[in-house]
């Protein structure tokens, strides 16, 4: 790949940037608009940026296809992970007013961890999408 | 405690296994897991339906929130019924899997099959579970995404198109419902199945509700392969591998029927359909694919398209029978869907088993094959004695239910055409016959199975007695109806019971 | 007439996006198109969701002093979930596009027809 000097600097500037947008709009979920959904794409809108500027097999570096692979399937058991503990406080399936003492603390700790499952989850679907179709199209 | 969590475990344990199995890529690890999570919700749904056997309705909610606001899972005997058929082929077909997914999967994606399998399977169970309308949508959806990916891992290059046109068309369907589905949210604001039967009847006649009517129907009729919107079924059931087809034409079809059944009878009520057009044109579409399907399963040169052109005619069966909207009529339905999958489920494993021995299951290099291998043959035999409808087995059961159904309406044309659908598949099934045990086999069979492989003498045991549960159960639910009509009749009086007054 | 045609202006668009995504799905014989035409008939009805969510003046569904129309929440994250679901067929459309690219080294489905045929 050919050396843009100017989009590499601004990518290095921009990449933090993102990643900690992804890290503010998946936490603050809890009281404003955000949540795993768009924290996940804006975090993998980042790598993708790597990627482009950085090239694939640098990226790959950062991210191996099994890390992702792994990563998304430990969102999607962190997710029915948290449903299955409030299973065993005796509640329903997802019913997290039962994970701490308090029904609304419960509701915070719940709602964080299956945002963050979610945003796991679809962070890393999304880079599997985009580097499964990249390689093919190299290769 | 489990007692009370049943109707979510069932679609919890594949959530929880499916991300597992994922990581793992070896075989008999994926195979293992898939096993036990089959087998558990086998369990489980049995004893659910145990439960809801006498008419008793479980209201299950989703994260503490009552309905209508939040989601519930709503059990009666219908929804178990089809929840215990979907586990039990599942069941069977993991049992079936084993050697015939090392033969047509790559090993690199053995770990991933087993997870969409596993996903798709969830997403069957959990459609026959909710008793909320968007969340149909999500399962419906997840379903199917899970089955375009299957069917792609097919071995032809033409499992590629005939997943992408499935795929198109699915999604279109899919859409569809979802268009209806807003619209009736427009119409009431709720999406809870209980609340809606609730509040249409007070807005039925503005024509925001038609329209969502005949959407809801028309998506549905796409997933559930109804005649002219079954294009995407023959390609897609024979280029799948086996293992998919088996679980598919077993299954998929079955819970949409079910999900439209739910629609009309719960959702939108008995006497809103009956101002409508749908029954006289749902007896009419059920009679023209049961002669069309039938017509064309003759004609084709392998075995697993005639198979799955004569899934189009049993589904014919099936639509008809609801078009009746009798009790009876209805029965005839839920019955056959019990029924077809049992009987489809056994046939598709003997085709496999053909597949497996000889690589192939054209009529071309299948002659012969029956004498060869005479217990699959015979197993083959009893399932498709079945689909005829001959006394004793399950397909009798039903066809004599939907036979009754159409003489108490007078209806004697469509009399008629059963019979004839009869006659049909005899004429399809001694093909069968004819090619598996009476034409002599030439040298040239076997393409592509290397000397020396296990594959040349023998059936794998898994296999075969997979193959042979369903077979047995075949003859066994053709002789004892209580489980069937028993349940079926339950269901339907609290469909027809369930309209007008909640 | 104009209050009619202006008032219901994003219903117009929704339709006109359903039918451009439908026609485009059915008359294109290119799979890429096929697939650009079934997102922009699923874009159809995410908007038509969030237009019957809209309440006129309402703002956005959070709790804050001063405000008391909200617009309805419950589509919004209806679509969310269907967005994710239109996502994941795309890409398993495009997934497939490109296995078919490779199988046959073609995608446009009249000339994929005459290849089945001859095998």
């Amino acid at each position: 790949m050919r050396d843009n000097l100017i989009l590499r600097v601004t990518a290095r500037i921009l990449i933090p940037i993102i990643i900690l947008f992804a890290l503010y709009v998946q936490f603050h979920g809890d009281y404003s608009p955000g949540g795993g959904f768009q924290a996940g794409v804006i975090f993998s809108s980042a790598i993708l940026l790597y990627a482009l500027a950085f090239g694939l097999d640098t990226a790959a570096k950062v991210v191996p296809n099994q890390a992702l692979i792994a990563t998304a399937s430990l969102g999607v058991l962190l997710y029915a992970g948290t449903g299955v503990v409030s299973l065993f406080f005796g509640g329903e399936f997802l019913n997290y007013s039962l994970l701490a003492d308090e029904p609304t603390t419960g509701q915070h700790i719940g709602i964080i961890i299956i945002e963050l499952g979610v945003g796991l989850t679809v962070a890393a679907i999304m880079l599997l999408i985009f580097f499964t179709f990249a390689r093919r199209i190299l290769n | 405690m489990i007692h009370e969590q049943l109707s979510v475990l069932l679609v919890v344990i594949p959530l929880l296994a499916a991300p597992i199995t994922a990581m793992f890529n070896k075989l008999s690890w994926s195979w293992l897991i898939t096993l036990l999570v089959c087998a558990s919700c086998c369990f489980f749904s049995a004893w659910l339906l145990m439960d809801v056997a006498n008419g008793e309705i479980i209201h299950y909610e989703l994260g503490g929130w009552a309905p209508p606001w939040g989601i519930e899972y709503r059990i009666d005997a219908l929804n178990a019924l089809v929840a215990l058929i979907v586990c039990i082929i599942a069941l069977c077909t993991t049992i079936y899997s084993r050697k015939s997914v090392e033969q047509e999967i790559l090993p690199y994606q053995h770990g991933m099959f087993y997870a969409a399998f596993q996903l798709c399977f969830l997403g069957l169970l959990g459609i026959t579970l909710t008793g909320d309308i968007f969340n149909v949508f999500v399962f419906l959806e997840i379903s199917s995404l899970a089955s375009y990916a299957l069917i792609a891992m097919g071995k032809n290059r033409k499992a590629l198109t005939s997943s992408f046109h499935y795929l198109v068309l699915g999604t279109l369907g899919a859409t569809f419902f979802l268009i209806g589905v807003g619209l009736a949210y427009a119409a009431t604001g709720t999406l809870n199945m209980d609340d809606l039967a609730a509040k249409l009847p007070l807005v039925e006649n503005i024509q925001m509700v038609h329209t969502a009517f005949a959407l809801i129907i028309v998506g549905l009729a796409l997933k559930a392969a109804i005649y002219p919107l079954h294009l995407w079924l023959p390609n897609a059931y024979s280029y799948a591998p086996t293992v998919i087809s088996i679980f598919l034409s077993a299954t998929a079809t079955k819970v949409a029927i079910y999900v439209l059944i739910r629609c009309l009878f719960n959702v939108f009520s008995l006497e809103y359909v009956l101002t409508t057009w749908l029954p006289q044109i749902m007896t009419v579409l059920g009679a023209v694919a049961i002669l069309y399907g039938s017509v064309r399963a003759i004609g084709q040169t392998g075995m697993k398209k005639m198979l799955a052109y004569s899934s189009v005619a049993q589904i014919g069966y099936m639509i008809m029978g609801i078009g009746f909207l009798s009790q009876q009529g209805l029965t005839a339905s839920i019955v056959h869907l019990f029924n077809h999958a049992l009987m489809k489920g056994a046939l598709f494993m003997a085709a496999g088993l053909y597949i497996y021995r000889v690589n192939t299951a054209t009529f071309e290099n299948l002659k012969g094959m029956g004498r060869e291998m005479p217990y699959t043959f015979f197993a083959m035999l009893i399932a498709a004695l079945s689909l005829i409808g001959v006394p004793g087995t399950v397909g009798f059961v039903s066809k004599w239910q939907l036979i009754n159904a159409a003489l108490e309406q007078q209806q004697w044309g469509m009399v008629v055409i059963i019979l004839l659908g009869s006659l049909l598949a005899i004429v399809y099934v001694w093909k069968l016959v004819e090619v598996l045990y009476f034409q002599s086999a030439e040298k040239i069979r076997v393409q592509g199975v290397e000397s020396g492989s296990e594959r040349i003498g023998s059936s794998p045991l898994g296999m075969t007695s997979a193959m042979w549960i369903l077979a047995l159960a075949c003859i066994y639910f053709g002789f004892n109806t209580e489980l069937t009509l028993g349940t079926a009749g339950t269901a339907v009086d609290l469909l027809f019971s369930a309209g007008g007054t909640k | 007439m104009t209050d009619y045609i202006l008032g219901h202006i994003n219903y117009w668009i929704i339709i006109i996006l359903m039918m451009v995504g439908l026609y485009t799905m059915m008359s294109k014989p290119n799979l890429i198109k096929k697939m650009a035409g079934l997102s922009v008939f699923q874009t159809g009805v995410i908007l038509l969701y969030i237009s019957f969510g809209k309440v006129t003046g309402g703002t956005a569904p959070i709790v804050a002093e001063g405000f008391d129309t909200y617009s309805n929440p419950l589509p919004q994250v209806l679509m969310l979930t269907a967005i994710v679901v239109g996502v994941a067929t795309t890409a398993l459309g495009f997934a497939l596009i490109v296995r078919i690219q490779e199988a046959y080294g073609s995608i446009e489905e009249d000339e994929l027809e005459k290849m089945d045929d001859e095998t």
